[in-house]
């Protein structure tokens, strides 16, 4: 009976129901309530896979403990794809988001890292420290976003946390390894930044002629690897 | 082939877009009024589909160095193909060797400022990810990533279908030349997801007021000016996707509203978002209008939007249905 299928998914665990709202005419954010944990964060995977398939929608975007699908038009379809999400969301399968493991060579310090002794008077840690800690870390994908292939990774040393830099830098090379606040993250192209520059990697991170274009993907699970330390 | 003897100050390949890889950070972009750029291919012939040059301001000079069959919609700057006059949302055939040629806008001017190039056949740069528009932020797509310069020299592509026969024109659509911009510009927002979270007296300023397009904005943002926007308290948002027409606001309590070339994810609260018919309005703009924000619902928004494409269906049956558009021979 559908009635008491709703009433079940309602019943069984309230906290992994998504809050619906409309985002403008022809989108549906689907938001969770804190804090964000893997868990939660691998349903949010496995549903914007799913509903990427979806007829009505154009794209599934994992935020940060929260899910943004894009409609091929304008509010037509937004009481179906509603009454779809709420309707997996409890039973989706999160089994099979294993995620991929990518190493990622980097090479510390120098001229590609020169934020390195910021990170370490703020830390009180030595550079060898620092770069160790680093690069024995797991982190995970949480999302993508912000410039093409810049991946939000979760799962920096705690002890490692520093401050963005007052004044951004106006260019920032791509492939370099900063951390801002309590995250670690990769420049994916030149940009502007305030993060603190570790280190850089010779990875592409994002390549308009492959397929798939970005090297990290939500899910993905990151390991750096110490390339060399420069001086 | 089309040569830009002068781009003017932003001139870029453009198409409907790049959607479906946002989740990989990669924004959608597309020509800011997708109306205009649809109707432009529309009356050569082409799909909606084909890339065209989205010209910003003016000022530009192009060369064709073979025949076709050109359409300018959007705003009207005075436009030449040699010494004849071109009218916006008019099709006109082109011969080799002629120079079309936009005026710059005037010092004091109240028009808009985007004008859209279709020609027959579409520009036929690559294909990037399944769309021909520029990525000005990222640099890719588009002719070499970024924005035309002088000397550049555009392919065109073989058109399906050849419209033969003079001149023709189509009543202008709503979408077109937006005229007088020293009047308010009225701007349809649904209350977005953090709506409820501002003060009473920001909710309230927030349609009451004017908001005036500031010089810092581009295909990214628009940012916009007046009185200061607050919440009733002050907690961070967990990033989130965004899309064009989304209104965020910044600690500085002054809006911005995300275009096209926006960044996929954000992390500012959404006071509103507007209406899809609407953000043609917005491409148009120049910079220091005043937007006048009206609250609208779901409903509302889709008849507005149902109503453009009907108007652009009617465009297309009308075109399918001329005499001199034939098939052009394999």
């Amino acid at each position: 009976m559908e009635w008491e299928r709703a009433l079940g998914i309602w019943a069984e665990d309230e906290m992994t129901q998504p809050q619906l709202h409309y985002l403008g005419d022809s989108a549906l954010l689907c938001s969770l309530s804190a804090p964000a944990t893997l868990p939660q964060q691998q349903r949010i995977w496995s549903i914007a896979e799913q509903a990427a398939n979806w007829p009505e929608v154009s794209e599934a975007v994992p935020g940060m403990n929260n899910l943004t699908l894009i409609l091929r038009r304008p509010v037509v379809e937004m009481d179906t794809v509603s009454r779809r999400v709420l309707d997996i969301w409890a039973h989706i399968d999160t089994d099979h988001i294993a995620g991929r493991e990518i190493d990622i060579p980097v090479v510390y310090g120098g001229a590609d890292g020169p934020d390195l002794d910021v990170v370490a008077r703020h830390t009180g840690l030595s550079s060898t420290e620092i770069i160790q800690r680093h690069s024995s870390g797991e982190y995970i994908v949480y999302f993508v976003g912000f410039m093409p292939g810049f991946a939000y990774m979760g799962g920096l040393d705690p002890a490692l946390a520093t401050p963005r830099r007052d004044e951004p830098r106006l260019s920032i090379p791509a492939g370099s390894i900063g951390i801002g606040g309590e995250q670690t993250g990769i420049y994916s192209l030149a940009s502007p930044g305030g993060w603190q520059l570790l280190g850089r990697t010779s990875l592409s991170l994002f390549d308009p002629a492959c397929t798939p274009p970005t090297l990290l993907r939500p899910g993905d699970r990151v390991r750096f690897t110490v390339e060399r330390t420069a001086k | 082939m089309m040569e830009i003897i002068q781009p003017g100050m932003l001139t870029s390949v453009q198409d409907l877009g790049r959607p479906g890889h946002r989740r990989l950070g990669i924004s959608p972009g597309g020509a800011l009024n997708s109306l205009a750029l649809s109707t432009a291919n529309l009356l050569v012939g082409n799909t909606v589909h084909a890339a065209g040059l989205e010209i910003t301001m003016g000022a530009c000079e192009i060369r064709f160095t073979t025949d076709t069959r050109l359409a300018l919609t959007g705003d009207d700057f005075d436009a030449h193909l040699d010494d004849k006059s071109i009218l916006p949302y008019w099709s006109t055939p082109v011969r080799a060797r002629q120079v079309l040629k936009l005026a710059p806008t005037g010092p004091h001017s109240v028009q808009g400022i985007r004008t859209y190039l279709a020609v027959a056949g579409g520009i036929a740069v690559a294909n990037i990810l399944g769309s021909r528009s520029t990525d000005l932020k990222a640099g890719f797509g588009g002719h070499e990533g970024r924005a035309l310069r002088k000397g550049d020299r555009l392919p065109i592509g073989t058109p399906d279908k050849m419209m033969a026969g003079p001149a023709f024109g189509v009543r202008l659509p709503q979408w077109g030349v937006t005229g007088d911009h020293s009047k308010p510009v009225p701007l349809r927002v649904l209350p977005g997801p953090e709506f409820e979270q501002f003060t009473v007296a920001s909710k309230n300023m927030l349609w009451q007021d004017k908001w005036r397009i500031t010089p810092n904005s581009n295909r990214m943002g628009y940012r916009l000016a007046g009185p200061g926007l607050e919440r009733q308290q002050h907690h961070d948002l967990l990033s989130h996707g965004v899309m064009p027409g989304v209104i965020q606001v910044p600690p500085s309590g002054q809006p911005i509203i995300l275009m096209g070339d926006a960044q996929t994810t954000g992390g500012y609260p959404r006071i509103g978002v507007v209406i899809q018919a609407d953000m043609w309005k917005l491409a148009q703009a120049p910079l220091n209008t005043q937007l006048q924000l009206q609250p609208c619902n779901l409903e509302q928004a889709l008849h507005a939007w149902e109503e453009q494409q009907t108007c652009l269906d009617d465009i297309r049956q009308a075109l399918a249905g001329l005499p001199h558009a034939r098939q052009y021979p394999k």
